[in-house]
This record gives structure tokens, C-alpha cells and sequence, in this order.
């Protein structure tokens, strides 16, 4: 290891040390023991800036704050199933003894063999990790995908099919009564006729001519042409809409660190 | 009068920091123009520095911004302010911490709105990792700001349960099938609140709050088109655009992002100025947002100046 190395790791970890202890005196006066409490902060926080000093360069911290993070999500997800899916949900459904063992409430009445029958599924998919049995996962797995399969054809079919056809089917003149009434009441409101109609226009438009822009069964010229290229100015739209909110959704959770940063762990803000 | 005495100094330093801030961000983009005019690289840690600085300074140096609620937002404002005392509200967690900055603010702001109008709110979330953020809720606003508020008659925890959709697809016909209990254990047979609640359908109004699966879009599959039950949602801003086709026929009022969480917090303290003293962080976490959006398309404008500016020069060759 090279002395420079050393150095930094010996100045980030006295660091911590320092910030801990900094942070724990402060939080004397909460219930939890203010060192374990200190520790959590300062954790928390050495966490955060070694994922965001991958900006700088890759470096040890962060591959240390990414593995951690990998196997406390695994960990966590596992635990998880276990104690949310076969202990929540099976246990009290079949067996009194076990749900008492577990501590948690038997329902009385729900005994259903039917349930016996995720539990030899599960079983039979834990054959994966067997090279020799590893085909008996297949089933369990063919049973998963048919089941969703079938459940979500009539979910989607209904509510992103149908529903979202008969969305597109919108007044072009919303409460349309006569030019006059239109002009005396012209209003940009949001919530105003003129707005109503435009909004309803561009989705009429915007539906037919961006489907025109996925039909290549003709050639895009003329009228047909514009019409496409009025499409793809409407998914354009829509994409810079998408990477425009996702900035702002990730400004959103640097706001959230920078704060918990200043906040939580510094103390330069209330 | 020491009182006094000592906010002038505070607000002074703010107005100072403010300043500062604005002149270092102001200064550094126009070493970038100039850099990018003499065709020379600028690192894409300068870029990374500039967002943490835009960031970072209004948060250290609130910047407050005036928000008014759009139609979208509005009328699910309106839905939850119109519907009488007593209604039954399920108000659902479907988040995580990742996306807790931007849903927190909006779960907040509504699970304020529905105590306040008095509305029976059932909770519950369909993330693992939503129990947490739901439990920190309750005792941060339910528990903390309405504590005349009876668990089990004006709230109820539900908690957690797994099975993403297949948990809505059960009680959208019968609740104490995947809930025989609530968070506590307790029967939801022996609750008041329940007593006139069996399925979904028997709710006034559902919320759903999220941003990944499951989320909105499975409440809107398995629940808000099978039943008749009005649906609003608040979501993280990146799935937002995906949802906004269901408006308004599928879903009544759709908040995304921090944005809607900020418009729908400046409703709520328009219609009742006493919650401003309890939080606002939708409407803090705007200025951060506004000045680091100034900074982005400042950069994108400079990036374009330099394309364009390099692209003239390799044409004079």
C-alpha cells in the first residue's frame, strides 16, 4: 500500500472518529444511547459521501459503501421473505402451533389445503440450486408466469387498452355554444373552455400523428409525411418532458442528502 | 428586544450568503462560457461542483419561490376538501427511502389534510421498505400533531402485507381476507373504523403514493377501474409521465414529483395558514430545485454554443 494511501485512510477514519464524537454530545439528550445514536449519523453520513465521491473518481470508499449496500439489500430481502411471505401470510393460514411459535395471530377457520400447494412450489423452486433436480424449477416457474400472464391480460387489456381508447375519444369543442359565448367568455384559466379545447386538439392530434409516425407500411411524404414529422415532434416532447422530470426527481433525492448532510449530521441547519 | 437583535444578523448573513452564492454560480458559468468559446475542455467535475454549489446554497440560504396549484393537483385537493367529515380515506405508502424526499413531503402533506377535514384514514403500504417511512408518518403527524386522534376509530395502521397486486386484487373484495389484523395485531373486527368497511369499495376515496411497482398503476389496474372508488395519486417525478395519460379519467388528481408535493402544500396553507408552522419542506426543497434547473439549462445552453461554435471552426478547415 502506498504512504499516500495510508495517509488519506488514516485522515478520513480520524475524521469519523472526530465527527462521531462531535455528533454523540450533541445528541445526549435523546433516548437511544447517544454514542450508538452518534454512530448511526456519522455512519450514515461517511456512507453518503463515499457513494457521491464516485463523482470524483472510483476509489475504495465507494466500492466499500457499494458492496455493503448489495449485500444488506440481499440480506434484507431475504429476511424479508421469510418473515412477511411464509410467516405473514402462510403460517396462519395453516398451522396454530407453528403460528404461535412465530408469535404471530392464527387465523382460526382459514385451514385450506389449497395452501399446501405454495409451499411444494416454493420447494420445488429451491430445486434450482441442484444441477441434478435443477428441472423441477421449471414448473413452479411456468406456474408464476402463467398466472400473471392470465391475471394481467384482463387488468391491461381493460385499463391501458380499452380505457385508454376511449380517453383518446375527446370532445374537440368542449361545451361548445356558439362563437359569441366562446369569445365573451374567453378565459386562459386552466380550468377554461379555450384551454379544454387546445388540450383536447393536441391529444386528438398528437395520438394520430404519432401512430402515423409508427406506420411504415407507406412512404412518408406529402401530407402523410408532415403528419409524421408532427409525431415525432410529439414524442420528442414527450421524451424531454420524461428527462425533465427525471432531473428533477434527482435533484429531489440530492436535496434529500444534502439536507440529512447539513442537517443531521453537521447541524448547520434546523 | 434581544430577540430582535439577534434575527437581524441571521437574516443579514442569509441575504449575504444569497448574494454570494448567486455571484460564485453566476461567475463560475461565465468561466465556462468563456472556456467553451476558446474550445477548451471544461471537466465534468466543474459541472458535478456547480449542481452540488446550486443545491447546497439555497438550503443553506433558503430561497422560497411562490407555488400555485395547477388543475391537476387542484382537484385532488379538492376531493379531499370537498368530501364530508367522517369519509374513509385509504391512504397508501407505496415507497421507499430512496424516493422518500419527494413522496415524504406529499404523504405528509395529505395525511395533515385528511386529519384536519376530520376524514377516517386507513393506512397501509405494499413495500417492505414503506413500513418504516409509514411508521415515522404516523408518529411525525398523526400522532405527534393530532394527538386526540383515536388508533383503530379515526386511523388505522394496516402495515405491511406482502404480494404486491395480488394483495389488491383480494381486497378489492374483501379487507380482513389479506388484513385479518392490523399493524398491532389488534382484529380489524374489533375496530370502529372497519366496522362499515369490508372491501375497497366501501372507501370514500383511495391515495396511493409511490413510484415504483408495486404502485399507482396497480391500484389503477386492480382497484380504481374495477370499483367505483375515486383514485388520486402523488408520485416520484420520474414515473410521472407515465401516469398522466390516466388523468383525469382514471385518476382523479395526480401529484408528481416534488413539484406537486410544493403546489399541493401551498393549497393546503392557503385554505388553512395555521399548517404553515408545521412544515413546508415541499416548498423549501423548490428553491434548491429552481436554482439547480437554472444551472442545467445554463449548461445545456453553453453546450449547444460550443457545438455549434466548434462545428464552424472545422468547416472553415
Amino acid at each position: 500500500m502506498r504512504r499516500s494511501t495510508i495517509i488519506v485512510m488514516a485522515a478520513i477514519f480520524g475524521l469519523f472518529i472526530l465527527t462521531w464524537i462531535l455528533r454523540s454530545t450533541s445528541l445526549a439528550s435523546v433516548q437511544e444511547h447517544y454514542l450508538i445514536g452518534g454512530f448511526k449519523v456519522t455512519f450514515s453520513a461517511f456512507l453518503t459521501l463515499a457513494i457521491l465521491s464516485f463523482l470524483y473518481k472510483d476509489n475504495p470508499f465507494y466500492k466499500f459503501a457499494e458492496h455493503l449496500f448489495v449485500g444488506i439489500s440481499a440480506a434484507f430481502w431475504m429476511s424479508m421473505g421469510f418473515w412477511t411471505t411464509i410467516v405473514g401470510n402462510l403460517i396462519p393460514r395453516l398451522s396454530r402451533s407453528l403460528s404461535e411459535f412465530f408469535q404471530v395471530p392464527y387465523q382460526p377457520g382459514s385451514y385450506n389445503f389449497v395452501y399446501f400447494i405454495p409451499v411444494i412450489l416454493g420447494i420445488m423452486l429451491l430445486m434450482r440450486l441442484s444441477s441434478k433436480y435443477g428441472w423441477f424449477a421449471r414448473w413452479p416457474l411456468a406456474f408464476i408466469v402463467g398466472t400473471f400472464a392470465g391475471l394481467n391480460f384482463v387488468r391491461y387489456l381493460r385499463s391501458d387498452f380499452i380505457e385508454q381508447v376511449s380517453a383518446t375519444f375527446v370532445p374537440l369543442l368542449v361545451n361548445w355554444q356558439g362563437v359569441e359565448h366562446f369569445f365573451s367568455n374567453f378565459s386562459l384559466s386552466a380550468s377554461g373552455q379555450f384551454v379544454a379545447i387546445v388540450g383536447n386538439w393536441v391529444i386528438f392530434l398528437g395520438v394520430i400523428c404519432g401512430i402515423i409516425y409508427f406506420f411504415f407500411s407507406k412512404e412518408h411524404k406529402g401530407a402523410f409525411g408532415t403528419a409524421s414529422r408532427v409525431g415525432i415532434w410529439i414524442l420528442m416532447i414527450t421524451f424531454g418532458a420524461s428527462f425533465g422530470y427525471t432531473v428533477m426527481g434527482r435533484i429531489s433525492l440530492l436535496v434529500g442528502r444534502i439536507t440529512f448532510l447539513f442537517r443531521d449530521w453537521l447541524g448547520l441547519i434546523s | 428586544m434581544s430577540d430582535v437583535a439577534f434575527r437581524i444578523p441571521l437574516v443579514v448573513l442569509s441575504d449575504i450568503g444569497r448574494v454570494i452564492s448567486l455571484m460564485f454560480i453566476g461567475a463560475g458559468l461565465l468561466w465556462i462560457l468563456v472556456r467553451s468559446l476558446r474550445a477548451k475542455e471544461v471537466d465534468r467535475r466543474i459541472v458535478f461542483l456547480f449542481i452540488f454549489i446550486a443545491v447546497a446554497a439555497p438550503i443553506l440560504f433558503p430561497i422560497t419561490f411562490q407555488e400555485r396549484a395547477t388543475l391537476i393537483v387542484r382537484r385532488l385537493f379538492d376531493k379531499v376538501e370537498s368530501l364530508p367529515a367522517g369519509s374513509r380515506v385509504l391512504l397508501a405508502f407505496d415507497f421507499d427511502p430512496a424516493m422518500a424526499p419527494e413522496v415524504q413531503p406529499m404523504a405528509d402533506a395529505i395525511s395533515r389534510h385528511c386529519l384536519t377535514k376530520g376524514h377516517k384514514v386507513v393506512f397501509m403500504t405494499l413495500w417492505a421498505t414503506g413500513q418504516a417511512l409509514l411508521t415515522q408518518s404516523l408518529e411525525r403527524v398523526v400522532k405527534g400533531e393530532f394527538p386526540e386522534k383515536l388508533d383503530g376509530v379515526d386511523y388505522i395502521n394496516l402495515g405491511f402485507k406482502a404480494g404486491n397486486e395480488n394483495v389488491l386484487n383480494i381486497i378489492v373484495t374483501d379487507f380482513r381476507m389479506m388484513f385479518p389484523t392490523d399493524v398491532n395485531g389488534v382484529p380489524l373486527d374489533s375496530t370502529s373504523i372497519f366496522d362499515d368497511i369490508r372491501s375497497c369499495k366501501d372507501l370514500d376515496l383511495i391515495i396511493s403514493m409511490g413510484g415504483g411497482k408495486p404502485g399507482i398503476k396497480e391500484w389503477v389496474l386492480y382497484v380504481g377501474d374495477r370499483v367505483n372508488v375515486p383514485l388520486g395519486a402523488g408520485v416520484a417525478a420520474v414515473v410521472a409521465p407515465q401516469l398522466y395519460p390516466y388523468y383525469p379519467k382514471q385518476l382523479l388528481g395526480l401529484l408528481g414529483g416534488v413539484k406537486g408535493a410544493a403546489e399541493y402544500e401551498s393549497e393546503l396553507v392557503r385554505q388553512y395558514p395555521h399548517l404553515e408552522e408545521r412544515g413546508t419542506p415541499g416548498l423549501r426543497m423548490m428553491g434548491p430545485q429552481t436554482l439547480a434547473h437554472m444551472v442545467i439549462m445554463a449548461f445545456i445552453v453553453i453546450g449547444n454554443i460550443s457545438y455549434f461554435i466548434s462545428r464552424r471552426r472545422e468547416r472553415k478547415r
